[in-house]
This record gives C-alpha cells, structure tokens and sequence, in this order.
C-alpha cells in the first residue's frame, strides 16, 4: 500500500512558495479563488493564466505532477463545457441542426469555465497543498482561526483531532492491508462477484478495523494525559509561526492581481464570460 | 531578542539547579507503595478480578529495577498505578512526594507528579501522536508550556540521548518499530521527567529493535541518572537492571539484586518464568554433578566457570 497517502499531495522542495508562512499561503489562496470568480473578460483569464504558471514555475514543482494532479476533473470540465456549448445562446450561429444551436459564444464561454475549473485548480494546488505540509497547514489554520476561540469556538481541539487524524491514516491504511491478507489467507474474495456480493466482503474488514481503532484511540488518550495533556490551556509550541516580509509581499501581490482583474473587467473590450 | 535568550539562560539555570538538587539528594525514593490493592470490578458482572494483593516496596532515585512476571500476575496494573493512570483501592502509594491515595489530593498535584513520572508504553503506534518526529518529542514540553527556544534545544537533546537525531524531520509513520519506541523515549526525556516506567515496551519489536530500546534505556539510566522501572518478561533483560522484583498471582514474590534471583531457578519456573539460558545450563549440570556456581552469568562467565569445573573434576 502507498503510505504516501499521509501527506496529501505535498512535493517535497524548498521554493519560495515552500518557504511561505502557511498562513500567507492559506489567505493567498483564498484571495485567488476570489479573483478567478471575479473575473470577467477573456483578458483577466489570459493575465490568471499567466500569473498561475509562473507560480506553478516559482514553485518548482514538475508539469507532470501538476498535470497529474488534474486529471480526476476532466470529466467535470468535459461535463460542464458540453452543457454550456449547447444552452449559451450568443450572435454567431455555428450549428443548427433540429434543436442542437451551437453558437461560437458558447465554444468560447465553455472554453472559459474550463479554464476556470483548471485555474481553481491548479491555482490552490500549487499555492498549497503541493508546497504545504498537512501538519503546517493545520499550524496555520489553528492560528488563523483562534480568535474563535473567543467565542467557544473549540480551535485547539479541531486542529489537534486533524493532527491525529493525519497520523493515523499510514497506521490504519497499513492495518486494513494486514486485515485483508489475513481474510485472504482464510479464502476471502474482494476482487469478483455482484457489486452486493463485493460490498459484503468488506463487512469482515470493517469490523475488525473498527475494533481496533476504538482499542488506539482508548490506548493514545491514556499516553496523552500520561505526557501531562490537558487541553489548549497553557499550552506552548515549538515552532512558532513568525510571518515575514515576504509572506506580507505574497498576499499583497494577490490583492493586487485582483485589483487588476476588476480593472480589466470594466475597461478591456472583447468577450466576457456569461457565467 | 536578547531579553528573551537571558530569559531562556535563567530557567535552564533553575532547571539545572532542579536537577543537581535533587541528584545530592540521591537514595530518596521517588515511589513508595505501602499495603496497596487494586480490583477490577469486571465491567459490571459479578465477577471480580484482584489484580493486586497488599504490595509494599519503594523504589530509590536514580536506581534501575525491573519488574518480572507471566502474564496475569498484576505487573502491567501496576506500572498503571504508578503513572497515576489508576488508582489503587486500599494502602498509600506516594509518587514524587504527592500521596496518591489521599482524599486531599487534588488533580492539580497528580498533574504536578505526572511532570516528573511518566510512561512508555508498549504499543509504539499508540502513543505517537503527530506525525514529524520531532513535532511528537515535542508534545510533552508543548504541554507543560514552556517556551519555544527551551523546547526546541531539549528536544534536539532527547533526540541525541537515544541517537534519532537524524530522524528528526521524518515521518514517524516511516520508522522501525524500535526507532518508533525511542521516539518515544525522547518523548518523555525531553520533559525533563527523572523517574520513567516502561511497560513491556519492548514487546513488540523484533530483536534488532530490542536491543536499540535496551541501549537507550540502560544509558538513561547510567548517564542521565534517570530512574528506570522495567516492566518485562525477558529475563536478559530484567539482567541489566540492578534490582528484580518478580509478582506472581498480584504479590511480590521474591525481590533483589539480579545474582539474587535467577540463581533460584525452581522458584523462578513456578512463577511461569524462564531463567538466563546460561543459568539454567547451569543449573543442569549442577543437577548432573558437576560442581558449578550458579550465579556466573553472560555467556564468557558462564563458559569459564564451565570450563574451570570441568578441569576440577578432570583432576579427581
């Protein structure tokens, strides 16, 4: 089984994107969301575009990698293209055929959206998940959101159950392997039969998967009290997250391509979006 | 910036002072048990397990004993009630000066004990609980809040002390078995803890992984001056330390040095213990005639003392 699992999507690498306090990173990208919805002519796309691959070229990462990680949404953009191809209505007819109207708006609007899907994307990919470390980014998003905890909001709590939970994913993922291998030594069958028939297999998995992450979970919280854990409380970290010029620069240089987009929607001429 | 080093320079001060104090100290004991029990009451049913039958014994500062026995003979409730995890029914049990047992106690000083006695346990991957090694060594201290800079040099430290200081930046999920049970170790000696509890932690590992443990363990004990209690059933193991206790059926059967103990082969395999495989290969032969001295342990001894019976009896 691939223990990789465990830590997401990161790359491993040390760009300025890697650097970057998560912090930065998660408000970047946040902004840049934003800025791909705003977006309204067929410019602002061409300067996202842009501006997403020199990130992605910043961030050091390999095209294939990226491009990889692209692949499970080709049948959403392949979807969401032919549906807006046939229900955009513009000037120029292309195809009028008993009731198909291809209109060229329309193969350009679904060009777009597909676009916009990729930029998504890529866009969040590379700013985070790629050049982020799960645990940095629960560091990030605990310190992000603690002002909630001023309104009983439990923070603490949340992140350190999305720390466990991220550590446990190799050790569980190895656990089903040895449940498996053990039920197939006894004649078990996963691979053939009705999709019931298969489903049902995975009753004598489960199970035991089950029963043992309930004993873990019983045995971590007695180590936890036993290394003097008592809640968020009082509680010092190592790491600090210090944020530094360059992480103001970063979420700065998005707020700008934002400002950009909106100027560029209400002054450039050409096509604009429908959606 | 340098408010905080001077800062920083005054508590590892303090701390040290801590230390050498309580090392002048030395032969205090750090746990006391008096005439303690404990039942399980056996989730509801009627049937009721006493796991533990009036134990007595102390353990002085700085000493290294391991506690022996089979499976069922009450030694892992123990090591459960000395890390404060259980509560024992009847007697006193004294951890680090705080009275366990008594009424007045407050959770507050079982928290202040807990700082200074703490446990590895024998399941590496249940005690683990971020995913850098590091970020997890670091945990104790997170905990205990002390600041960052004191933090980051004890847990370099810690990660010196049991040679995993390379591993420091890995993913805990990617070690050995051993390597996961030292991180762990780190995890309690970077708390600053003197008095650590390990229960079978050895179980679970294969020889290799045994032996990186056993070497962590036994230089805590020699250069940190760390308390050790050694919960086992290996009796090369137990060999190490410098005092057995052997339970069976929830009583302290026998208790002494280790030359002590397994030189009383027939009391050890009532116990459903084995001996050294040199004691017993002693104890054979001895059975057999030949004049040896039970008590000549390691293989070299063991084959010298062999040896220099065997010449004696040439000689007759």
């Amino acid at each position: 089984m691939n223990f990789d699992i465990a830590f997401g999507q990161y790359c491993e690498g040390n760009s300025i994107l890697h650097r970057l306090d998560p912090r930065a990173k998660i408000i970047s990208a946040l902004i840049f969301i934003v800025d791909i919805f705003i977006a309204k002519s067929v410019w602002a796309f061409l300067l996202l575009t842009v501006f997403s691959l020199m990130t992605a070229a910043a961030s050091r990462i390999k095209a294939r990698v990226i491009l990889k990680g692209l692949r499970p949404i080709i049948f959403i953009m392949v979807f969401t293209g032919i549906v807006n191809i046939f229900w955009f209505k513009g000037e120029r007819l292309l195809v009028d055929f008993w009731f198909i109207h291809i209109y060229l708006e329309g193969i350009i609007n679904a060009l777009l959206i597909m676009l916009r899907v990729i930029l998504l994307l890529m866009g969040t990919s590379v700013i985070l998940t790629y050049t982020t470390t799960p645990l940095s980014l629960t560091d990030g998003l605990e310190q992000l959101l603690s002002p909630l905890s001023k309104i009983k909001v439990p923070v603490h709590e949340f992140s350190l159950m999305m720390t466990i939970a991220l550590r446990f994913i190799p050790t569980l993922v190895e656990e089903t392997t040895k449940i498996m291998n053990a039920q197939k030594a006894r004649g078990a069958d996963f691979s053939e039969g009705s999709l019931v028939k298969r489903a049902k297999a995975l009753v004598p998995i489960l199970v035991p998967l089950f029963a043992s992450a309930i004993r873990r979970a019983d045995e971590l919280a007695v180590a936890m009290e036993c290394r003097c854990y008592r809640g968020g409380v009082g509680k010092t970290k190592m790491n600090v997250l210090k944020a530094s010029l360059s992480d103001a620069a970063c979420v700065l240089v998005f707020i700008l391509l934002g400002v950009a987009v909106v100027l560029i929607n209400k002054f450039a001429s050409g096509f604009r979006i429908g959606i | 910036m340098s408010n905080t080093n001077k800062a920083n320079e005054a508590y590892e001060k303090n701390e040290k002072n801590e230390i050498t104090e309580s090392k002048k100290a030395g032969g205090a004991d750090i746990i006391k048990a008096e005439n303690i029990s404990f039942t399980y009451d056996g989730g509801g049913s009627e049937e009721k397990v006493e796991a533990l039958k009036n134990i007595s014994f102390s353990v002085k500062e700085g000493s290294f004993t391991a506690i022996l026995g089979r499976n069922g003979s009450g030694k892992s409730t123990l090591a459960k009630l000395l890390c404060m995890v259980l509560t024992p029914d009847g007697g006193r049990l004294t951890v680090d000066g705080v009275d366990v047992t008594s009424d007045e106690t407050t959770e507050e000083d079982i928290y202040e004990a807990r700082k200074n006695v703490g446990m590895v346990f024998q399941n590496p991957d249940n005690q683990i609980v971020a995913t850098i090694v590091e970020e997890d060594v670091a945990f104790g201290p997170e905990n205990l809040g002390i600041e960052p800079a004191v933090i980051r040099r004890r847990v370099d430290e810690a990660l010196d002390i049991v040679g995993m200081r390379k591993y420091a930046r890995h993913s805990a999920s990617r070690l050995s078995g051993g390597q996961k049970q030292r991180v762990a170790i780190a995890g309690t000696i970077a708390m600053r803890r003197r008095c650590i509890i390990f229960d079978e932690s050895t179980a679970m590992l294969d020889p290799i992984g045994r032996r990186e443990v056993m070497d962590s363990i036994v230089r805590l004990n020699r250069d940190e001056g760390i308390t050790v209690i050694m919960i086992t059933h290996y009796m090369d193991e137990a060999s190490l330390a410098d005092r057995v206790i052997v339970m069976d059926g929830g009583e302290i059967v026998m208790d002494g040095a280790p030359s002590e103990i397994f030189v009383r082969a027939e009391e050890l395999w009532q116990c459903g213990l084995d001996v050294p495989q040199t004691t017993e290969l002693l104890w054979r032969m001895r059975k057999a005639g030949l004049d040896v001295p039970l008590d000549a342990f390691g293989e070299r001894e063991c084959a010298e003392a062999i040896e220099k019976a065997l010449e004696k009896a040439a000689k007759i």
